[in-house]
C-alpha cells in the first residue's frame, strides 16, 4: 500500500488543491477517484464525519478538509517549496485570505453564475465586491504568495481555473480583464505555473460537465 | 519595541472568549476594549474592514481576525509557554479539523435553539445533540481533547458552555442528562483558572439573550 493516498474527485477544486500541494513538494502518492453517488467503504471509514473528498491518508492515518490537509502537507514535507510563510504575521494573513476565499468568495461566485435571473443581480454585486477585495490584496505581486505560489494561490484555484469555465458555460461574466486587471493577469500566470497546469482537470471535459449537469444550452 | 496587545471583543462572544483564554494561558497582558455591536467603533471597522466582526487582536498595531487564526498566531508568537496546539503534524491536523467541525456545526445549530420556535427549534435541538455525541466520541476516555493537556480544541469549545443555560432554558432540554461525559469534560476545564475567569456567568448571558428574544418577538 502506498505511503500516501489521496481520495479525490477529478473535477473538484478542493481535491485539486491537495494534488497541487503534493506536486509542489515532490511527494509521490496513489490517487483514488471517488464516485460521490456511490462512496467507497474506505472513504466512509476515513472521513466518517463529513463523508467528503478530498481525504489524504498518510501512513494509514486520514486527514480531511482541504485547508487542514494543505497545512499538514506543508509541515510534514517541509524541506522544499513552503506553502505558508515563516513569519507569524504573514502566516495569519495567508490563513485569513484562504478562509475568506473558502467561506465567502467561492460560494458568492458560484451563486452569481447559477442564480435565477431575479437573484443574480444581488449575487453578482456581492461576488464583484469580493473580487475587488482580492484585486486589492494582490496589489502588484505576481502571486498572492509573492514570487512563488503559496497557500492563498492554491486555495484560489477556483478563481484561477474553474470560474472561467463556468463563465463560459453560463454566459455570466465576472472576472474580466477590464474590471480586475491584476487578478485577471494572476489567473493567467496561475494556470501556466508548472505545478498547477499538470494537476488541472481537462478543460473540455470540465466545460462539457458544467454545461450538461446544469442543462445550459450552448449559444453563439 | 513594547509588546502592545489590544483585544476588541464583546463580552458574551464565544469566539472572543477563545482569545481571552489563549492570552491568559500564555500570561500575555493586554488591553480589553468592549465593542457595542450596534454601534461599531471606527477602530474595529478600520482593523477588520472585510468582516467588521469581533474578536480582533491588535498586536503592535497589526490586526488579526477570525478566532482560530488569532489563537494559532498567539500560539506561534508566545511559544515558550503553555503550547496550545500539539507539536506532531498529524495531531495538529486533527486539532484543526475538530475546531473547523465545531465552527461549522455548533454555532448554527445552537443559535437556532434560541432564535426559533416549534419544529425548527426541535430540529435544531436534535442536530445539537448529534454534534455533542460526535464530540463525546472524539473525546473518548481522554481528560481533554488534547489528551492529558488542555489545548486548542478544548479552548475553542469550552466558551460555548456559558451559553448552555440559555440554550437549555429556551430549548427546554438538559445537556447533562443526555451527554454526561461532555459535562464532565466541561467541569475539568472550569477547574482551570484561565477558563473560569474568562467565561461570563451563564445567567448573565441568559438575561442578555432574553432581551434580544423579546425584540425578535420570541417571548
Amino acid at each position: 500500500m502506498a505511503q500516501v493516498q489521496l481520495f479525490g474527485l477529478w473535477g473538484s477544486p478542493f481535491s485539486c488543491r491537495v494534488e497541487i500541494a503534493l506536486k509542489l513538494k515532490g511527494v509521490e502518492y496513489e490517487y483514488i477517484e471517488e464516485d460521490l453517488s456511490n462512496k467507497s467503504p474506505l472513504l466512509l471509514q476515513y472521513n466518517p464525519i463529513h463523508k467528503k473528498v478530498p481525504v489524504l491518508v498518510h501512513k494509514r492515518k486520514p486527514i480531511a478538509e482541504s485547508l487542514v490537509i494543505l497545512e499538514y502537507i506543508d509541515e510534514t514535507w517541509n524541506e522544499r517549496n513552503p506553502i505558508l510563510p515563516h513569519d507569524p504575521y504573514e502566516r495569519a494573513t495567508a490563513r485569513f485570505w484562504a478562509k475568506f476565499i473558502d467561506e465567502k468568495c467561492i460560494f458568492a461566485l458560484w451563486k452569481a453564475c447559477w442564480s435565477e435571473e431575479k437573484e443574480r443581480e444581488e449575487a453578482a454585486r456581492e461576488a464583484c465586491e469580493h473580487l475587488q477585495t482580492l484585486e486589492d490584496v494582490l496589489k502588484d505581486k505576481r502571486f498572492f504568495g509573492g514570487d512563488m505560489i503559496g497557500l492563498v494561490d492554491i486555495v484560489a484555484n477556483f478563481m484561477g481555473f474553474w470560474l472561467g469555465i463556468i463563465e463560459e458555460a453560463t454566459g455570466v461574466k465576472l472576472l474580466t480583464e477590464e474590471k480586475y486587471p491584476k487578478l485577471y493577469k494572476w489567473s493567467e500566470e496561475f494556470v501556466n505555473c508548472s505545478a498547477i497546469k499538470e494537476n488541472l482537470p481537462p478543460r473540455d471535459k470540465l466545460l462539457a460537465y458544467m454545461r450538461a449537469r446544469y442543462g445550459v444550452s450552448i449559444t453563439y | 519595541m513594547a509588546n502592545e496587545v489590544v483585544l476588541l471583543d464583546f463580552w458574551p462572544s464565544m469566539f472572543g472568549i477563545r482569545v481571552r483564554i489563549a492570552l491568559a494561558e500564555k500570561g500575555v497582558k493586554y488591553e480589553y476594549k468592549e465593542e457595542d455591536l450596534k454601534n461599531k467603533s471606527p477602530l474595529l471597522l478600520q482593523m477588520n474592514p472585510v468582516h467588521k466582526k469581533i474578536p480582533v487582536l491588535i498586536h503592535n498595531g497589526r490586526p488579526f481576525c477570525e478566532s482560530p487564526i488569532i489563537v494559532q498566531y498567539i500560539d506561534e508568537v508566545w511559544k515558550d509557554k503553555a503550547p496550545l496546539l500539539p507539536s506532531d503534524p498529524y495531531q495538529r491536523a486533527q486539532a484543526r479539523f475538530w475546531v473547523d467541525f465545531i465552527d461549522k456545526k455548533m454555532y448554527d445549530s445552537l443559535r437556532k435553539t434560541w432564535t426559533t420556535k416549534g419544529e425548527e427549534q426541535e430540529a435544531a435541538k436534535k442536530e445539537f445533540f448529534e454534534v455533542l455525541k460526535t464530540l463525546e466520541g472524539q473525546l473518548g476516555d481522554k481528560p481533554f481533547f488534547g489528551g492529558d493537556n488542555f489545548g486548542y480544541v478544548d479552548l475553542s469549545l469550552i466558551p460555548f458552555y456559558c451559553w448552555f443555560y440559555t440554550y437549555e432554558t429556551c430549548g427546554k432540554f438538559n445537556v447533562e442528562a443526555e451527554c454526561p461525559k461532555f459535562i464532565a469534560w466541561v467541569k475539568r476545564c472550569l477547574q482551570r483558572e484561565t477558563v473560569a475567569k474568562a467565561l461570563p456567568d451563564g445567567k448573565k448571558v441568559f438575561e442578555f439573550v432574553s432581551a434580544m428574544r423579546t425584540n425578535l418577538g420570541l417571548e
